[in-house]
Order: C-alpha cells, then sequence, then structure tokens
C-alpha cells in the first residue's frame, strides 16, 4: 500500500519526474505533508494547485493510504 | 459527450455529425450556442510556432463532466458537445468546441459562456509554447478573455 504523488507541467519539469510512490503514513498527514515528505528540499510553489483523487482540494486535506495526490501550476487549457 | 484528442477535429463537421447522430433533439431544439476556441500565431507580443498541450487523464474528463452537471442545472439544456486537443498542436487548428443546444436562446448562451469559462479556470490543461527563436515556455495563466491595449 502506498501514496501515489504525480506532478504535471511546469511542476514535472523543475522536479524532473512525474510521480513518486510513498510509503503508507504511520499517522494522519495532509496534502502539504505529503508535499514536504517527497519533496524536502523544495518548499511548493505559492501558485501551485493540488487535488486528491483528481479532486480538487486545500493543502490541509487529509491523505489517506491509496489516494492519488495531484500537484500542478495553474491551469491554461481552451 | 466530452471527447479529448490527440487528433486535429474540423468543430464543424464534429457538430454536424453530433447533431445528425441525437435523436433525441430533432424538433426539440431552438438555439444552438457554440464557442470554438482556436490556435493564434502570437501570444503575449511574441511569435508561437505550434504548442503542445498537456492534461491530466480522467481529472480533466472528471471536472469536464462536473461543469457539464452544473450547467445543466442552472439551464435548460438539451444537449452539448465538449471537445479539447491535446499534444502538439499548430497556428489555426481548433483547441476547443463547446456547443449547447437548448430550446431557447438565452440557456444556450449563458450555458456555453458560462462551461468555457469554468473550462478555462478549473480543467487541468497546460499549454506549452514554441516560440520563433526556438526558446519554449508555459503559459503561465489564463487571462481574463479580452484585449486590452
Amino acid at each position: 500500500m502506498s501514496i501515489k504523488v504525480v506532478y504535471f507541467a511546469s511542476l514535472k519539469e523543475l522536479l524532473g519526474h512525474s510521480e513518486t510512490l510513498l510509503p503508507t503514513p504511520t499517522s494522519t498527514v495532509s496534502v502539504i505533508d505529503i508535499w514536504q515528505q517527497a519533496n524536502p528540499d523544495l518548499t511548493i510553489p505559492s501558485n501551485t494547485l493540488a487535488a486528491v483523487n483528481m479532486e480538487y482540494v486545500d493543502l490541509s486535506h487529509s491523505v489517506i493510504d491509496n489516494d492519488e495526490v495531484a500537484f500542478f501550476p495553474p491551469v491554461t487549457g481552451g | 459527450m466530452i471527447k479529448i484528442t490527440a487528433n486535429a477535429f474540423n468543430p464543424y463537421t464534429e457538430i454536424q455529425q453530433h447533431q445528425a447522430q441525437q435523436s433525441g433533439l430533432q424538433g426539440k431544439f431552438g438555439a444552438t450556442s457554440l464557442f470554438i476556441g482556436t490556435m493564434r500565431d502570437f501570444n503575449e507580443g511574441q511569435t508561437v510556432q505550434s504548442m503542445t498541450l498537456e492534461h491530466y487523464p480522467k481529472m480533466t474528463e472528471n471536472q469536464l463532466g462536473k461543469i457539464v452537471s452544473e450547467a445543466q442545472q442552472q439551464w435548460a439544456l438539451l444537449d452539448s458537445l465538449i471537445i479539447h486537443r491535446i499534444g502538439k498542436v499548430s497556428p489555426d487548428d481548433s483547441l476547443v468546441l463547446v456547443a449547447v443546444w437548448s430550446s431557447h436562446r438565452g440557456d444556450a448562451f449563458d450555458a456555453s459562456r458560462f462551461i468555457m469559462e469554468a473550462l478555462k479556470s478549473r480543467v487541468p490543461f497546460w499549454k506549452k509554447e514554441q516560440l520563433a527563436n526556438n526558446q519554449q515556455q508555459w503559459v503561465a495563466k489564463n487571462t481574463d478573455g479580452y484585449q486590452h491595449s
């Protein structure tokens, strides 16, 4: 069991990878905790958006085992 | 109907085909409102040769589905068709189609604008521009949709 972390667009390029697998957390964790675990040396860029299981969430949203956590810059479609 | 495609599409052909296939529309729709977004060869004062559109598969479709549901709750819609390109696109390629069918024009006008603006602000697509000087850059954010001189 694990938590899948995915990145898109400029954030993916900044980090140099599109995906990280984190081990199951042993205590309650939030989206920002997940960022810090996955990227301990990098403060989350201020305009970063987050989604859990493909729904937008705040950075304080709780994450549980098997969630997919996504981080990405402002969207620019259309 | 929602379609994400890596292939060039002709929005007018898509509208014709969709309308012909939707038997529930026949005799019922009095209004069709269309928005077609097309790639320009300029942006922010720079010449753009091509763009690459990335998206978050599944979340894209989920978000578009939610937006259409929200529109259906607010306006009396008979049908809708949304198509969005991904992958490499060139100037004059269609990027997005939002087509809405309703019995009366107010519902179609308002719903198509709502869907398009919600798509621009919520659906996870990203554009990377390939410029004439061989540089590449991500589009940082969407604009308000008006030209400001």
